[in-house]
């Protein structure tokens, strides 16, 4: 059996555009066990979204998984049925998206919303479901359940739906919470309730969470390991630890230098990362971080890295790692 | 008082921006911006923060008169523009909008959106000058005139972005307001365009009120912050000093509240988590705005407004427990 909650191995998946084809996931491979966080950063684009929707079999189209294995709980997701996948979906998975205005239905109460999920997917009777809403939305840190179960979405503020759907998402138990861009739209303070939530939510409910942001700040107190993204490729994965202490990605420590830090007082120009986000219709061949790095070598804009492994946890894709290997075997193309 | 007045570029009095909104019968109105005292030297930075919808946006519009104040007064300058016609000062007073994308005409050339700037303020004196300014200004943003005749929908957020600055700088401004510039750029961009508008400063001696709900970046470009709440200013000071020695219990909670990307200091620093959401400007608290969510509130905070009283040297705190937090 399998001892991972999650086990991801070499997905690729494009979207079959007029343009041409997207290779929005290029081998994308990670595990997670019960219980653990993992953060997925990375740049606009570069696939942390549609990570999360191929595990929830909800790849809009033209997009299409090419190959890998998806594994969840002991079960393959990506040859099962979507009547399977249905049962997954919200029972085993949960999705939090971005935007709560676009996933909550404006024509409907928010209580009404809610029982009809937990009926969904547990065949409640409609008072037990509702009595399951109103503790849940206690549970979230809405005061007056019961009013705001018979308000519709638009009287509620942006922090309260956020947490409406935190809500809808939590009141099945899944196994696995994603959290896309759960508080981008928030501000820091209303940001910070919810991440206090998830956390004490994750401690009692025992769940795994995928929090995905480009928020590094977010994922430094929230999570224990960290995939970094760069146009569909996981190009760093390890704890938090490793990855904020000792990238070695040339794109993550571009991204740890870029940002300035409240308490740095010196007044010294910030470090950008140079050059344009990539073009997913012509990626570069090789790493496809070469045209904006400051360490390219000649076999970067060539061939694509292999993973250099540094731990058990920690892994990145960048020839600056293999610089040994090319140097022992008297290969001097690396300068 | 002309000497002091002269000092600041902008000084704003008891500035007020009230919305009207609701049909006939239920007329209401927003106090969008409500009493803002505020100025702004020659060739400093000021940085505005605080939470959605406090009122940061009609401040800074409030004062380029994109919209008419309700009350109180602007003067720019050292001139009262509270009611002047404000040809003089469009050139001078220039805005970078917050959303790159929807502020820029997608049926024209970067060539033409620029060029128009120049046009309106009729700031070329001939075809060759025209030409030459607009790619001047593109190269100082850093852009190239091969960009001139292509389209925005051909650039990354980061260059149109800068297609914005460069339509604002084009006219030769003397104050810009940066609205968010910054929050819809990819992370590995924003400090490029960051270290842009410092550098256009430096060489052009520009003053800036730059508005942000990001305080680590406000905290890096400004010299002077002021923290809104509810449309006002409830502190203002020295940049270190207000993300170092806050007094304010909001903004107390706003720096606390800041993600650090640094894991061993984001486990060990405590959050103060503020209870509740943030009340309507249609029907703001009485006595202190923040007494609702403030954790140290006492029953004077919910009858009595406090006023902004200097703390210490050009700090300005509106609590009545400053001590407190
Ligand atoms: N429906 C679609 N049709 C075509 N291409 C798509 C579609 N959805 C996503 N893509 C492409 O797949 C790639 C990955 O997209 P994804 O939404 O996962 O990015 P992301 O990392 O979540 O970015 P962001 O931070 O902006 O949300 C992008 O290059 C995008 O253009
Ligand atoms: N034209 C308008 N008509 C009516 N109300 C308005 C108008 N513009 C702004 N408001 C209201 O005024 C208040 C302040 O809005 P403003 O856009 O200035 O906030 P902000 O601080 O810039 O917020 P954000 O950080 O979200 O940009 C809000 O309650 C808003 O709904
Ligand atoms: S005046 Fe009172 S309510 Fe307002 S911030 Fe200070 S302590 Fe809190
Ligand atoms: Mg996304
Ligand atoms: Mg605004």
């Amino acid at each position: 059996m399998n001892e991972y909650l999650v086990d991801v191995n070499n997905e690729r998946l494009s979207f079959f555009t007029p343009a041409g084809e997207v290779k929005a996931l290029n081998d994308v491979t990670f595990h997670m066990k019960t219980g653990e966080v993992l953060g997925i950063v990375g740049e606009s684009g570069s696939g942390k979204s549609v990570t999360a929707y191929s595990l929830l079999g909800i790849v809009p189209h033209p997009g299409r998984m090419l190959g890998g294995t998806l594994m969840f709980n002991g079960q393959r997701l990506d040859t099962m049925s979507e009547k399977q996948m249905e049962s997954v979906r919200g029972n085993q998975i949960s999705i939090i998206f971005q935007d709560p205005m676009t996933s909550l239905n404006p024509v409907f109460t928010i209580g009404s919303q809610i029982v009809e999920a937990i009926r969904l997917h547990t065949g409640k009777q409609k008072r037990t479901a509702w009595a399951r809403a109103v503790e849940m939305l206690n549970l979230v840190g809405i005061s007056e359940p019961e009013k705001r179960m018979r308000q519709f979405p638009h009287k509620l503020s942006g922090g309260m739906r956020q947490r409406v759907m935190i809500a809808m998402a939590l009141v099945c138990e899944p196994k696995l919470l994603i959290a896309d861009e759960p508080t981008t739209a928030l501000d820091v303070t209303i940001q910070a309730q919810i991440l206090e939530l998830m956390q004490s939510l994750r401690k009692s409910l025992g769940m795994a969470i995928i929090l995905i942001t480009h928020d590094l700040g977010v994922v430094a107190s929230m999570c224990e390991k960290i995939a970094v993204m760069y146009a569909g490729r996981i190009v760093e994965y390890g704890t938090t630890d490793e990855v904020f202490y000792c990238p070695r990605h040339e794109y993550t420590r571009g991204l740890l230098n870029s940002k300035p830090l409240l308490d740095d007082d010196a007044k010294q120009n910030l470090t950008p990362i140079p050059g344009a986000p990539i073009d997913m219709l012509n990626p570069p061949a090789g790493c496809s971080f070469a045209p904006r790095c400051g360490s390219c070598m000649k076999i970067c804009v060539r061939e694509t890295p292999p993973a250099s492994e540094f731990s058990d946890t920690h892994y990145s894709l960048c020839w600056l790692n293999q610089k040994a290997v090319f140097e022992t075997a008297g290969k001097d193309e690396a300068r | 008082m002309t000497n002091l007045a002269a000092a600041n570029l902008i000084e704003a009095r008891e500035l007020r921006q009230y919305f009207t909104v609701g049909g006939f019968l239920n007329k209401k109105r927003v106090k969008a911006v409500d009493g803002v005292n505020l100025s702004v030297a020659a060739g400093e930075t000021f940085g505005l923060v605080g939470e959605s919808g406090c009122g940061k946006t009609t401040l800074g519009r409030t004062i380029l008169r994109l919209y008419e104040p309700t009350g109180g007064s602007i003067s720019y300058n050292g001139k009262d523009i509270t009611k002047a016609p404000m040809l003089p000062y469009r050139r001078k007073m220039q805005i970078v909008f917050q959303d790159p994308y929807a502020s820029l005409d997608p049926r024209m050339t970067v060539g033409e959106i620029v060029g128009e700037a120049i046009d309106i303020h009729k700031l070329a004196s001939g075809k060759k000058d025209r030409t030459d300014r607009i790619i001047f200004i593109l190269e100082k943003v850093g852009l190239n005139s091969e960009h001139a005749n292509r389209y925005p929908h051909e650039f990354s957020g980061g260059q149109r972005q800068r297609i914005g600055i460069a339509r604002a700088l084009a006219v030769d401004p003397e104050f810009v307001v940066c609205d968010e510039p910054v929050s819809a750029l990819d992370v590995s961009i924003q400090a490029q365009v960051v270290n842009m508008f410092e550098q256009l400063q430096r060489e052009n001696g520009l003053t800036y009120l730059f508005i942000s709900h990001d305080l680590s970046i406000v905290k890096h470009i400004s010299n002077r912050i002021g923290v809104m709440y509810l449309g006002k200013i409830v502190e203002t000071g020295e940049s270190g000093e207000i993300t170092l020695h806050g007094a304010h219990p909001y903004t107390r909670s706003l720096i606390s509240a800041i993600p650090i990307a640094d894991p061993h200091k984001a486990r060990k620093r405590e959050r103060i988590i503020l209870e509740g959401d943030v009340p309507s400007p249609l029907n703001p608290p009485s006595g202190c705005r923040f007494h609702p969510r403030c954790p140290y509130a006492a029953a004077r905070c919910a009858e009595e407004e406090p006023s902004l009283n200097e703390t210490g040297k050009g700090h300005f705190v509106a609590c009545h427990y400053p001590e407190c937090s």
